[in-house]
């Protein structure tokens, strides 16, 4: 096991710069997940970690040593793809036990390994059939397996639930946190799927073309986006970004939404505000679970207004409800019993507590 | 356009079922009807060779119907099959033809790898060179080959005209070319991720080659197998320019050489030797028929 480091890794195909220059220190047992839409440079990152793809510039480094000249099979990795990639004429066990027959280890070990992480992924059953007698799910476990019989320093992951189900996809989700619990290996994981990212790892790093947006814990993430892309790409609905401007009035600070709705900010949010020039474009961002129905009883902070209601969408647990602002498209989140319905009138609490405050030039968060 | 369509399906219009199945009945019997005639029209030839080959030459001179045996001998084969020119014919044409296999594919197999995967500067273009080598007609090549050769024996001294083995080296130059082709599609379909998992697991390209690529495009190695055998097995133009003397031709120029003398057509053993000729590849293609024909279809839809 050991920490990686990537030090301004640049990646160039021809013209088209993949990956700009990124900078990265994961340690130790770490669980990192890389998550970007499409295009984004996460699967690049991955394979030069890998050792799929030569880096154009910087250094990676694993366990301490720069690995740019070091071919795959040197670095002490394992990898799952995502169509698993399973060797079609072996069976589960000779798939698992590959490379390490490669290496000439005992046969007694092999053995041993390959019964160990065949318990721990649950396949002993499987262990003498062939990939195409196995499902997705099945197949999944196997190749995770090769990668864990091979006790690597790093495990990389890349996209390995997108081939499977949604149903599937969550159970599969958990048992990798489960496998991680146990064995503990330092392990970088790409994915598209912010829940994935979300749900799996220590750290997620948020990639858009090319560049790092944001390193962070879950939380963090969510909760102190540093970008309008990673407010937007963090959570499901997306965060609301709704154009605002900042106004005083009487001695407060309020924030006007538009010609009828304006709201004041409450105290610890104008402290950090007030000295923001009142001329500046920008957009309020609040997530679509801080905009519920009005209650009888407010919270300080929160601040309701009347609406009328587009669509709704009932979740069983919650309703969202789509409306639109000024001409901005708006979504909450509301009590199913709150009476929302589609075209019906409905008045909104949003809570400022929780609000962000973004410069729409620069997408920074304020 | 939809109000026609829910006219039609409306209620008022009796609705006939069963016409998809109506279709596959027809289709059925134009199939059947198409199969039957390319089936007598491909076997006539060999059936009228297996009748031909059971009668005596007193028969076969005679105005009997030519379809029928009223007489039937073995004779023909027992000679072709005691005569030790036959059986040096069969003898050149065996040892030739399992020689371009294996040439071919010690050739073509790490080529087509090579081409499909190792990227490397000019590897898509080289490997539309290999298939447009295939493309000029053999009829064209011989005549330079023959000179090539002939040069070849002078200055080095080493015999290489009117010997079995020069076409060793020269089937290749037909066989080489459309394997390695077929090769390329084959390891071209196998996904990229394959050698990806076999390079992280450990293994150097001859390993990724031997362990993984080998194994999974097994189906088009055996089509290849076949294809070489058989391009081997029939050549005629080549061993008929090359190879002169009697001990050293094979089967098709043989026959069709020392059976036919002057304006005498030694009809019956022509026809014998020709069916024995045909039953070496019809025995590999019976076994091997299933692994061909997903070789052939698998090659066609991928690569």
């Amino acid at each position: 096991m050991a920490d990686v480091a990537l030090r301004k890794v640049i990646k160039r195909y021809d013209d088209v710069e993949a990956v700009r220059g990124i900078d990265l220190d994961i340690s130790d047992h770490e669980f990192i997940v890389l998550v970007g839409p499409s295009g984004c440079g996460k699967s690049t990152t991955l394979r030069m970690i890998a050792g799929l793809e030569d880096i154009t510039g910087g250094d990676i480094m694993i366990g301490g040593d720069v690995v740019n000249d070091v071919p795959p099979k040197d670095r002490d990795i394992a990898m799952v793809f995502q169509n698993y990639a399973l060797y079609p004429h072996m069976t589960v066990a000779e798939n698992m036990s590959f490379g390490l027959r490669l290496k000439h280890y005992p046969k007694a070990e092999i053995k041993a390994r390959v019964t160990e992480a065949a318990r721990l992924l649950d396949i002993t059953d499987l262990i003498d059939r062939k990939p195409k007698q196995l499902s997705g799910g099945q197949r999944q476990r196997v190749a995770m397996g090769r990668a864990i019989v091979r006790n690597p320093k790093v495990f990389l992951f890349d996209e390995p639930l997108s081939n499977l189900d949604a149903k599937l996809r969550v159970q599969m989700r958990i048992e990798i946190k489960k496998v991680h619990q146990k064995v503990r290996t330092t392990t970088v994981y790409v994915t598209h799927d912010q829940v994935e990212a979300m749900t799996l790892a220590d750290r997620v790093v948020v990639m858009n073309k090319g560049r790092i947006e944001q390193i962070g814990t879950p939380n963090e993430l969510y909760h102190k986006p540093a970008t309008r892309f990673v407010a937007g790409f963090i959570g499901s609905p997306a965060m609301n970004f709704i154009p605002c401007r900042l106004e005083d009035a009487a001695g407060t600070l309020r924030i006007r939404l538009s010609d009828r709705i304006a709201f004041p900010l409450p105290p610890a949010r104008a402290a950090r505000y007030g000295a923001l020039p009142r001329t500046d474009k920008l957009l309020l961002g609040i997530r679509p679970e801080h905009l519920t129905e009005a209650h009888a009883h407010l919270e300080p902070g929160e601040e309701t207004f009347d609406t009328v209601l587009d669509v709704t969408e009932p979740m069983g647990m919650e309703t969202l409800v789509y409306f639109a602002l000024d001409g901005t498209p708006v979504c909450g989140r509301v009590d199913p019993n709150a009476g929302a319905a589609d075209g019906a009138p409905m008045r909104l609490a949003m809570d400022l507590n929780n609000m962000h405050l973004l410069n729409e030039e620069t997408g920074a968060v304020l | 356009m939809s109000t026609l369509a829910i006219d039609k399906a409306g209620p008022s219009r009796k609705v006939r079922y069963g016409s998809m199945s109506r279709d596959r009945t027809w289709a059925l019997r134009w199939s059947y009807f198409f199969l039957v005639l390319f089936a007598i029209f491909f076997l006539t030839p060999p059936i009228y060779m297996l009748i031909t080959s059971l009668k005596g030459s007193a028969e076969i001179s005679a105005a009997t119907n030519p379809w029928w045996v009223f007489h039937p001998t073995l004779s023909n084969y027992v000679e072709l099959l005691t005569s030790n020119q036959f059986l040096r014919f069969f003898w050149n044409s065996s040892i030739i033809s399992i020689t371009v296999v294996i040439v071919t594919m010690l050739i073509s197999v790490p080529a087509a790898f090579a081409l499909a995967r190792m990227k490397f500067w000019g590897s898509a273009t080289l490997a539309t060179g290999v298939f447009l080598t295939y493309l000029i007609p053999d009829s064209l090549l011989f005549i330079p080959l023959f000179k090539m050769l002939a040069v070849i024996q002078e200055f080095t001294g080493i015999t290489l005209l009117n010997r079995w083995y020069v076409l060793v080296f020269i089937y290749p130059t037909l066989t080489v070319p459309f394997c390695t082709w077929i090769m390329i599609g084959y390891f071209a379909s196998i996904p990229k991720e394959l050698d990806e998992a076999a390079i992280i697991d450990g293994a150097s390209w001859l390993q990724t080659l031997l362990r993984i690529f080998i194994p999974v495009a097994l189906p088009g190695l055996i089509a290849a197998t076949i294809f070489a055998f058989t391009v081997s097995w029939a050549q005629f133009l080549y061993p008929l320019v090359f190879t002169t003397s009697v001990d050293q031709l094979v089967l098709p120029v043989g026959i069709t050489t020392t059976l036919i003398k002057g304006d005498v057509f030694n009809w019956g053993q022509i026809m014998t030797g020709a069916l024995l000729g045909a039953a070496p590849p019809l025995i590999i293609y019976a076994f091997l028929m299933d692994y061909y024909i997903a070789g052939l279809t698998a090659g066609a839809t991928k690569g």
